[in-house]
């Protein structure tokens, strides 16, 4: 994959806002190439609006985002949908739509209304179909798959697409356990086989952690701190951006970062905050840190 | 992640403190603004009365209502065209506005409208059919058929809207109202285009006027509309429970059902008969609860009352225009209302989010 | 195994393109059999096999007068308007990705009327008058609708009710008018209003003519960019797709096709409306099934036009007034069905 173009986004100076409501004030962000950066923060603190904004879907107040050195703005949308390709939040589908004819719309940027369809159209839809695993379902209306499936569709009409970058909004909403992980892996796979750079915005910092190589934390439509997960995912910028206490221990599968919070019960008999969290024998806290980590999807931790 | 301040405000003694005097003070600036609404009522009131094709000074409209003189032309038609005219506009005013509200309310859906909602449809069906098969031709006929019209679409929009698991939601309730409405209208083109004396008589009722409604108009549907308002006056706590959608007012212990069968019932009452007193008259109840919500704020309990006393100013300062600005004939208050209410809708769609009611 | 996934892939499409192509070719000919129907009942009736053969130019005399003369141009009528008012809701419920959206009941349709019955009423004008005075109502009612729903782009959802709003407008104006009138004359003007094709003619048939050639590319272009602007505004802009401009044409085209269509033979009630949704159902095409949705269009129109002239014996009505009671109580069916499955707004 050597000779491949890799495309390179970044933003300078960003103000974004709706309406009269300005969320992202100042802000300057590198998208590293080839990697898997995760934005995260708490609620409304502009994730998606940066990411949105990012993807061309919003325009700046001032300030540029910058696609290959070039103000996105000033590149044809067409254009630009060769190279970067967007998963909503929430994307609709038309009722009825099959499978294949779906993932064959993510090849609108690639044709045009003279030259229609054509064999390399079908053999990229084919590729981004094998790829995420959807092949065998693709006669199948998409309202009758499950929400795993559902999503791994969308993510193989952004692959048909065929770009370098690819823009995620909280993929893993609404999916359980099983399939968070899924397509999670799914997307190292992809980042892998072909050095694609991926942006997503994730709730879950472990999971975060876990297969970001890059982080970055917003709060108040700002970026509190970026770079590598364990450089990022300390305990006092957690307390900063989510005003959380919480602790942080190596995540015993991956030893990435994983974040246990504190809260103010750590168990459902009567201890106190202060014991709980400043124990590191006590067989109630191992217990509590073994409860928190099932809930965030993590097989047993093994104690400090 | 609850934000840091909640737990500063889960105190109960804190968060209510400073409450209780802003409360106390909000009420009496509510009081003073409903009285100030029916000062303003009485007023437009008198205005009605004495605004027409013929002037009549307020003194004699005053002198009139307190000392009637039979001999005295001003007086006879005060009090035997002005003021059944002005109390149906009063009573399909109030009736309107409230009905709008209490539709809003119940459905959480800011395009509840009885307009919208195929009243109208359904009572112009009827009336049509009155006159086309059993020759009918006065308007208290007519009160009757446009009562019994209404209430029957409006039931079947609603059950129609209703259905389903997300309850009635604004875009399904005015495509049901709509779709019934056409249908409907289809009908009765069908019945007009066969009779003209039937479509002569029927495009004056169907633009919606006061003109010629006589006190045996008023006595007709005086009693419907008195019921009506008493009971719905009694909503406004209901409604605040609904409002919160139907899961969490089950949950504070509401006969959901039960209450919105209440309701609907009300509104037939106050809605049938408003229509049945003037024909259709679009947009007073669609835009006056917003105005009021616009005072009052969300609590139903303010609403209704606002509504109802803000609905029949605009209806007869629209009653009233149509009469000054066509002299000498006059500009049908239905005409007067759509013209003046939708472009304020318009506004109000581009302002806000309406879905979130 | 990616010749393997290929193959997949092709099958699934040309399985939805064979059955989108029997039912187009099966709708055709059932037009045109209607078609054919129309053309044989009357005051004096041809048999069917006449018909065709006087279409293809092998009829007697008489025959020729009766069918090319006397009974062609009202059917052609029909079915052009039909066809146009098919095309025209298909774009509108494809755009506003409401299967419940249509020119007749967001207002456009109102804005036409509202304007032909003042020309009607007020000026005295008849026939292309008329027609001129509506396309000016439709294409004015639904700038104005544009324009007041536009904030930061135009959200389908303000459309509607922006649309609902100046409908209203319009309708208490055509209401008033009607007041105003004559009775003879108010009742011309309410038989424009339920929409009619008696005594259409060649001038018709050619002005319809004209606009679908005209509007013809513009349309293979948008309903190419329509596929995508269904995915939502977002994944479109994803995609390449410049949302506004897209939507703006593609608006642009239905107001046409609503107001020539309504120009020709009034505002015939629920065509717009009604056709798309079966059109879809039949060929199972997510997408907008335009061609299904013309032919279905004017399918209904012909039909309705054939009830209404021949069903109530002497007595002859407006297609508008059939189509209106055949395409309501779909509307609601839909209406029920969809609240069912819980996706209705």
């Amino acid at each position: 994959m050597e000779n491949v173009v890799e495309h390179s986004l970044a933003a300078d100076g960003l103000a974004v806002g709706y309406d009269q409501r300005e969320i992202i004030h100042d802000l300057s962000v590198r998208i590293p190439t080839g990697k898997i950066t995760v934005i995260v923060g708490a609620n409304a603190c502009g994730k998606s609006t940066l990411l949105k904004t990012l993807a061309r879907l919003l325009k700046p107040s001032r300030g540029t985002v910058l696609l290959d050195g070039k103000s996105i703005q000033q590149i044809p949308t067409r254009e630009v949908a060769t190279k970067l390709g967007l998963l909503p939040q929430s994307p609709t589908a038309p009722e009825g739509i099959t499978v294949a004819d779906l993932v064959g719309r993510g090849r609108y940027p690639r044709t045009r209304w003279i030259r229609q369809w054509s064999k390399s159209d079908d053999e990229a839809v084919a590729e981004a179909m094998t790829s995420t695993d959807v092949l065998s379902i693709a006669d199948r209306p998409i309202d009758e798959l499950s929400g795993g499936q559902r999503q791994r569709v969308w993510i193989a009409m952004a692959l048909a697409q065929e770009t370098d970058i690819l823009l995620l909004d909280e993929p893993t909403t609404f999916l359980d356990l099983t399939h968070q992980f899924e397509v999670l892996d799914l997307l190292v796979d992809l980042n892998k086989s072909d050095d694609r750079t991926i942006v997503l915005v994730l709730h879950d910092l472990n999971q975060a952690c876990r297969f970001g190589d890059h982080l970055i934390a917003m709060k108040d439509g700002d970026i509190v701190a970026e770079g590598n997960p364990s450089e990022v995912i300390t305990e006092d910028v957690v307390q900063d951006v989510f005003g959380l206490a919480v602790k942080v221990v190596p995540d015993p599968v991956a030893g990435t970062p994983m974040v246990v919070p504190i809260g103010r019960h750590t168990s459902r008999t009567d201890r106190t905050d202060t014991a709980a969290a400043g124990s590191s024998s006590g067989n109630l806290a191992a217990a509590a840190l073994a409860a928190s980590a099932a809930a965030n999807g993590v097989c047993r931790p093994t104690p400090e | 992640m609850p934000p840091p301040s909640a737990v500063a405000s889960a105190d109960p003694d804190l968060a209510a403190a400073p409450a209780r005097p802003q409360r106390r003070a909000r009420r009496t600036t509510l009081v003073l603004g409903l009285i100030g609404c029916l000062v303003l009522l009485i007023l437009v009131m008198l205005l009605s009365i004495a605004i027409g094709s013929k002037q009549i000074p307020l003194s004699t409209v005053i002198d009139a209502l307190r000392h009637y003189n039979e001999s005295n032309t001003d007086h006879v038609i005060v009090r035997s065209l002005r003021v059944p005219r002005t109390l149906i506009g009063l009573m399909v005013g109030a009736a309107l506005g409230l009905s709008g509200a209490l539709m809003q309310g119940v459905t959480r859906n800011p395009l509840a409208d009885p307009g919208i909602l195929g009243v109208n449809g359904g009572a112009a069906l009827f009336v049509v059919g009155g006159i086309y098969w059993f020759g009918l031709s006065t308007l208290t006929a007519y009160v009757w058929l446009a009562f019994a019209g209404a209430a029957a679409a409006s039931v079947a929009v609603y059950f129609l809207g209703s259905l389903g698991r997300e309850g009635a939601t604004p875009v399904k309730l005015a495509l049901a109202g709509a779709a019934l409405t056409a249908m409907l209208g289809s009908l009765t083109t069908a019945l007009l285009i066969g009779d003209v004396d039937t479509f002569d008589q029927f495009r004056f009722w169907s633009v919606g006027s006061f003109a010629g409604r006589g006190s045996d108009v008023a006595a007709q549907v005086a009693p419907f509309i008195l019921v009506g308002v008493v009971l719905s006056l009694f909503c406004g706590r209901v409604l605040n429970a609904m409002s919160l959608g139907d899961d969490v007012a089950k949950s504070l212990g509401q006969r959901v059902g039960l209450a919105r069968l209440f309701v609907a019932v009300v509104v037939v009452l106050l809605c049938g008969a408003a229509t049945a007193a003037a024909g259709p008259i679009g947009f007073i109840g669609l835009t006056i609860p917003h105005v009021a919500r616009l005072v009052t704020g969300p609590d139903y309990r303010w609403i209704l009352p606002y509504s109802m006393l803000l609905a029949p100013i605009l209806l007869l300062g629209s009653d009233v225009i149509g009469r000054v600005v066509a002299l000498p004939g006059e500009l049908q208050v239905g005409v007067v209302t759509a013209i003046l209410g939708a472009p304020f809708f318009i506004i109000l769609v581009r302002r806000r989010k309406l879905a979130d009611l | 195994m990616t010749a393997e996934a290929v193959q997949v892939i092709a099958r699934a499409r040309a399985a939805r393109q064979t059955r989108s192509l029997v039912v187009t070719v099966v709708l055709a000919v059932v037009v045109f059999a209607t078609f054919c129907v129309s053309l044989s009942l009357g005051d004096f009736k041809i048999p069917v096999i006449d018909v065709v053969k006087t279409l293809f130019g092998g009829g007697d005399h008489a025959t020729e007068f009766i069918v090319n003369t006397l009974r062609l141009p009202r059917a052609l009528t029909g079915l052009l308007v039909g066809t146009a008012l098919g095309l025209s809701g298909a774009i509108f419920q494809s755009v506003a990705r409401n299967p419940l959206a249509s020119p007749d009941i967001i207002g456009v349709t109102y804005g036409a009327s509202a304007f032909a019955v003042f020309a009607i009423v007020t000026l005295s004008l008849t026939g292309v008058a008329v027609s001129a005075f509506a396309i000016a109502g439709a294409v004015l009612t639904a700038f104005l609708m544009y324009v007041l729903a536009w904030r930061h782009g135009v959200s389908s959802y303000r459309l509607i009710l922006i649309g609902i709003g100046i409908g209203a407008i319009a309708t208490s104006i055509t209401s008033y008018l009607l007041t105003k009138a004559r009775v003879e004359i108010a009742q011309q003007a309410l038989i424009w209003l339920t929409g009619s094709l008696n005594g259409r003619d060649w001038s018709n048939v050619r002005s319809l003519a004209i606009t679908f050639v005209v509007l013809l590319p513009f349309m293979v272009f948008l309903v190419h960019q329509l596929r995508i602007l269904q995915l939502g505004d977002e994944t479109a802009y994803g995609l390449g797709l410049r949302v506004e401009v897209s939507r703006l044409g593609l608006i642009v085209i239905a107001v046409l096709l609503a107001a020539v269509a309504t120009a020709a033979a009034g505002p015939i009630g629920f065509v717009a409306f009604v056709a798309p949704p079966i059109a879809r159902r039949l060929t199972r095409s997510p997408g907008p099934a335009m061609i299904a949705s013309g032919l279905l269009g004017a399918l209904v129109v012909a039909l309705s036009d054939l009830v209404a002239q021949h069903a109530f014996g002497d007595m002859q009505l407006p297609v508008g007034v059939v189509t209106g009671v055949v395409g309501a109580p779909y509307l609601m069916f839909l209406l029920a069905r969809a609240n069912r499955v819980g996706s209705g707004g």
